[in-house]
């Protein structure tokens, strides 16, 4: 039964069958051929391009871009799969805006910046549909690698080592395999269960194993992994959000946003999974924007992000937050949470306080304005669970495991890559980076045995 | 506001631009609607001898070359002459001659090289009030396996004998229609002149291949499995025909023989750059093949605002204009020196410039300067090739200086001489003359 946008409280189905379906397809549908040949003609072939430079993966993208041009798809894909295996999701989720198209020369030509993006999926996909597979596995070295979470850094980590030779075994804590890629991502930015697919061709290198429901801390540890492996790689990600520590936070209604996304990315039915009628989201960084954008596509009739500080300071780039404000999300700055006010144990509300910088440094005003609310979530940054970790001896730097610049944790057999480790940045780009370059390190660390 | 109407060998049009015997110009319905879009003459396509017409190919005619973001750049084709009766075709210029009698309308004729056979077909045409024939002798396939088109372009002796009959036989004017399929065009123009004819036109269309089918290794257009060459036209064909007009132009024997320029005018600015180099009036096929007769507008408006900008009142007030500073590379200034500069404002940082020097030519352009990702020329290493002008995207951002004389040229350590000084002076030259 279609529930309707004006029903009180949190409540399942209400949008009819044909709007959740048209609210959850693709963002950017896929380039035709013709758009991919006309986008690509745009591609200046840069010299030592400042998009490439720009693409944590370093992905050449002047030469994959012409070799679209030139009707050469395959040898494109090629040219991506070799800095980034997931070259496919990242082509989806990458915030282009601040990587690469911020960068292309087009952009300080024109003020539109080729769509390498989209590009990217274009060959990406060709290939994957045409089942081609660019790498094979090297001949056995006979090192056993364990690679603990199943997540973009994991993956590219377990993908390259896959490569030279080495053996390969994941452990990932949950059901599936793809970490944020899986349970994280908004749902109109990978559709059609791409993330598995991903999985699927990635892991289809051989050499790579992976054990499901196996969870460092619980039911492995790092010291029996360092025993039984010659190497350990950690990408186990971000754990929980952080609380805010206010009056009235235990209250039903009151979710953490992530939570919500790992919901209704494990929906088999959008109409299923309830949503406030008012929802309101306290953050400002990506994870914020798609909690509210999927809100409203839900049904949510009212839902607006309050963030603590200006525009300028939101993590979410301003497509982003254009995207919100198209999706009818309304974004409220200067404002930091005081206290949720219940009625009967839900929600109903949440007094805001008024906030501003006094030199430097943020201030509540002591102004205080209460914003209707049945569902409140919560997307104030994920923290990395240090209790998982514990006993391990690994040093941490700002809540993230320390690394050098290898890679290689304060333990020399281990070492940790993607959101978890230091210098992770949050964007699955850098994660599959950080998982290839420190693959790249165990190798040449066994190779030398040093 | 500049007048542009024209007098080729004394036949009248209100603008410049003629469409060439082509498909554009195949039959009545065509012709009738380009006058009305504005074209200032047409040639009819080309007419062949009484009887049944020649027949066409029933597959494809045409193969295409395209620049980025498929715009056509060249086509060919292998169509032939017209493919209708001779009387259809005589009957309908009549009829639209009389109804558009400012504009011109020049008939095109192909037929065997007998005197016969123009001799019989030139007071038919005449007839039809046309005013002017232009001798096709360019058809570069088909008619030339036949001993027609182009099989008499490249013998300068058949041109001036049927451009004699044809000056014996009608008191139309006579323009010759030129191939460039051969090494000198000024053999053929000659040839033209001393038959008596009153102009030559040119380009007719480059024997071509334009592509290979990788899947059945057939040339394109391809007929069941097989091409043959084809006529090459379009933009890219503007620099041959440019070079070929010039080089009528400025030969002594045939500088007064009056020029219609073919061969990849697309635009009002291609036209002006026929017609400063000699080219009395321009004919267009391709463009309007592409675009439709449209285009026309823009021909005319465009060619009327340069000329009033840069204060021309009439046509005759360039025409030609160029023809004197076409030279020979002996005879070029080897004391004048320019370098490339780069305007930063414009310079968008793709570095285009750089790794075209570096890779293929001087290197003299850096892609860093002080840590930053920056282009400049660098004076010691630069030869002014002009290469990064060519690959960089920005108009006008990169742009070759002339060096004044009295400073010093970095790359030589030499000062830039005021004056001129030539290959023939030159002390490299074994066959140097001593400058005076
Ligand atoms: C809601 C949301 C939206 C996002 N949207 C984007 C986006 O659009 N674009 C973008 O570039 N980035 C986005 N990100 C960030 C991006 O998803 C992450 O940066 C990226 O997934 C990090 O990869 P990872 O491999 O380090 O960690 P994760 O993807 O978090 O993977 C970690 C894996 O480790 C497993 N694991 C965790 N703990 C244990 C344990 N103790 N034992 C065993 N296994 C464990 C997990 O189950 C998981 O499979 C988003 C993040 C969120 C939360
Ligand atoms: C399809 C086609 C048919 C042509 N037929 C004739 C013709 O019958 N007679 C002729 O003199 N030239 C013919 N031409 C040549 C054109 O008149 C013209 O000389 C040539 O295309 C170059 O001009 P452009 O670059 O503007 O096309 C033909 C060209 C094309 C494309
Ligand atoms: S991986 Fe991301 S940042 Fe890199 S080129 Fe692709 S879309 Fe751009
Ligand atoms: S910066 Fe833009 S134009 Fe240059 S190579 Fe990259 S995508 Fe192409
Ligand atoms: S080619 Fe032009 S735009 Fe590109 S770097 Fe050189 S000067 Fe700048």
């Amino acid at each position: 039964m279609v529930t309707g946008s004006n029903t009180n409280g949190i409540a399942a189905g209400r949008l009819d069958q044909q709007d959740y379906s048209e609210n959850f397809d693709d963002l950017h549908p896929p380039l035709s051929q013709h758009e991919a040949m006309v986008a690509a003609d745009r591609c200046y072939f840069c010299y030592d391009a400042p998009c490439a430079e720009a693409c944590p993966t370093t992905i050449d993208i002047p030469l994959f871009i012409r070799q679209i041009a030139t009707g050469n798809p395959i040898g494109s894909a090629e040219t991506i799969f070799s800095q980034n295996i997931l070259g496919g999701m990242c082509a989806r989720v990458c915030p282009v805006e601040t990587l690469c198209e911020e960068v292309c020369v087009r952009e300080e030509a024109e003020g539109k910046p080729v769509k390498i993006g989209e590009l990217q999926r274009y060959a990406t996909d060709m290939a994957m549909a045409q089942g081609r597979q660019f790498f094979v596995r090297g001949p056995s070295t006979g090192k056993k690698i364990a690679v603990v979470g199943a997540g973009p850094a994991g993956l590219a980590c377990a993908h390259r080592l896959a490569i030279y030779g080495h053996q390969v075994r994941i452990y990932d804590a949950r059901e599936k395999s793809g970490g944020l890629n899986e349970y994280g991502i908004a749902a109109y930015k990978s559709v059609d269960n791409f993330a598995a697919r991903e999985v699927e061709y990635v892991t289809s290198i051989g050499g790579i194993d992976i054990e499901h429901n196996k969870a460092l801390g619980s039911d492995i540890s790092l010291e029996g992994l360092s025993g039984e492996f010659d190497a350990v790689f950690l990408g186990i990600g971000l754990g929980a959000t952080g609380d805010l520590g206010i009056d009235g936070e235990d209250s039903a209604g009151v979710d953490d946003a992530i939570d919500f996304i790992e919901t209704l990315r494990q929906a088999e039915e959008y109409s299923a999974i309830p949503i406030g009628r008012k929802v309101v989201v306290i953050g400002g960084g990506m994870t914020a924007v798609d909690a509210a954008v999927q809100a409203r596509l839900l049904g949510a009739q009212d839902v607006s992000i309050c963030y603590r500080r200006g525009k300028g300071q939101m993590a979410a780039s301003e497509y982003e937050q254009d995207l919100a404000a198209s999706n009818g999300v309304t974004i409220r700055h200067w404002l930091q949470p005081g206290k949720i006010i219940a009625e009967g144990g839900k929600v109903s509300g949440i007094e805001f306080e008024y906030t501003a910088f006094d030199n430097d440094r943020l201030k509540g005003t002591g102004e205080t304005t209460i914003i209707p609310a049945d569902q409140v979530f919560k997307a104030i940054g994920q923290k990395l669970d240090i209790a998982k970790l514990e006993g391990s001896g690994l040093k941490t730097n700002s809540g993230r495991i320390a690394i050098d610049e290898n890679g290689q944790t304060s333990n020399p057999k281990v070492w940790a890559g993607g959101d978890c480790a230091e210098g992770g940045d949050d964007l699955t780009v850098s994660a599959v980076a950080m998982g290839r370059d420190a693959a790249e390190n165990i190798n040449l660390k066994l190779a030398t045995g040093a | 506001m500049a007048d542009i109407r024209n007098n080729f060998i004394g036949i009248k049009s209100p603008n410049p631009f003629w469409l060439a015997s082509a498909p554009p110009t195949d039959k009545e319905y065509n012709v009738r609607r380009a006058f009305e879009a504005g074209w200032g003459g047409v040639v009819w396509k080309t007419l062949g001898e009484e009887g049944p017409p020649v027949v066409n190919v029933n597959g494809p005619r045409y193969g295409a070359i395209f620049s980025g973001d498929r715009r056509l750049l060249g086509l060919n084709n292998i169509e032939l002459i017209t493919d209708r009766d001779l009387h259809v075709n005589l009957r309908e210029m009549k009829q639209v001659k009389r109804d558009y009698p400012d504009r011109a309308l020049v008939a095109s004729i192909m037929v065997p090289c007998e005197e016969q056979a123009w001799r019989k077909i030139l007071p038919l045409v005449e007839d039809t009030g046309a005013d002017g024939i232009e001798l096709n002798f360019g058809c570069p396939h088909g008619m030339s396996e036949r001993g027609m088109g182009a099989a008499v372009g490249q013998v300068p002796e058949y041109i001036e004998m049927v451009a004699r009959w044809c000056k014996q036989y009608t008191r139309m004017p006579v323009i010759v229609k030129l191939t460039p399929n051969i090494t000198d065009i000024r053999y053929p123009a000659k040839a033209a002149l001393d038959g008596g004819a009153d102009a030559v036109s040119l380009i007719n269309t480059i024997n071509s291949i334009v592509s290979v089918n990788l899947d059945n290794f057939s040339p394109e257009p391809s007929i069941d499995g097989k091409g043959s060459h084809g006529g090459y036209c379009g933009a890219a064909v503007k620099p041959i025909a440019l070079n070929m007009v010039a080089e009528i132009a400025r030969n002594p024997e045939t500088a007064d023989l009056p020029i219609s320029g073919i061969g990849g005018v697309v635009t009002w600015r291609d036209a002006a750059e026929f017609m400063a180099l000699g080219a009395g009036n321009v004919q267009v096929c391709t463009a309007a093949m592409t675009y439709g007769f449209k285009i026309v507008e823009d021909m005319i408006t465009g060619l009327k605002n340069w000329m009033d900008e840069s204060g021309h009142a009439t046509l005759d007030d360039f025409r030609g204009k160029a023809v004197a500073n076409v030279s020979d590379w002996q005879y070029l200034n080897l004391n004048y020196i320019a370098k490339a500069s780069i305007d930063q404002e414009k310079c968008i940082k793709c570095g285009r410039c750089h790794i075209a020097c570096e890779d293929t030519s001087h290197q003299a352009i850096t892609n860093s300067v002080n840590g930053e990702r920056r282009f400049e020329i660098i004076d010691k290493e630069c030869v002014g090739c002009n290469l990064c002008v060519s690959v960089c995207p920005v108009e006008n951002c990169i742009s070759m200086v002339e060096q004044q004389p009295g400073t010093v040229d970095e790359r030589t350590g030499k000062k830039v001489s005021a004056d001129y000084a030539n290959w023939t002076q030159h002390p490299n030259n074994p066959a140097a003359q001593a400058a005076e």
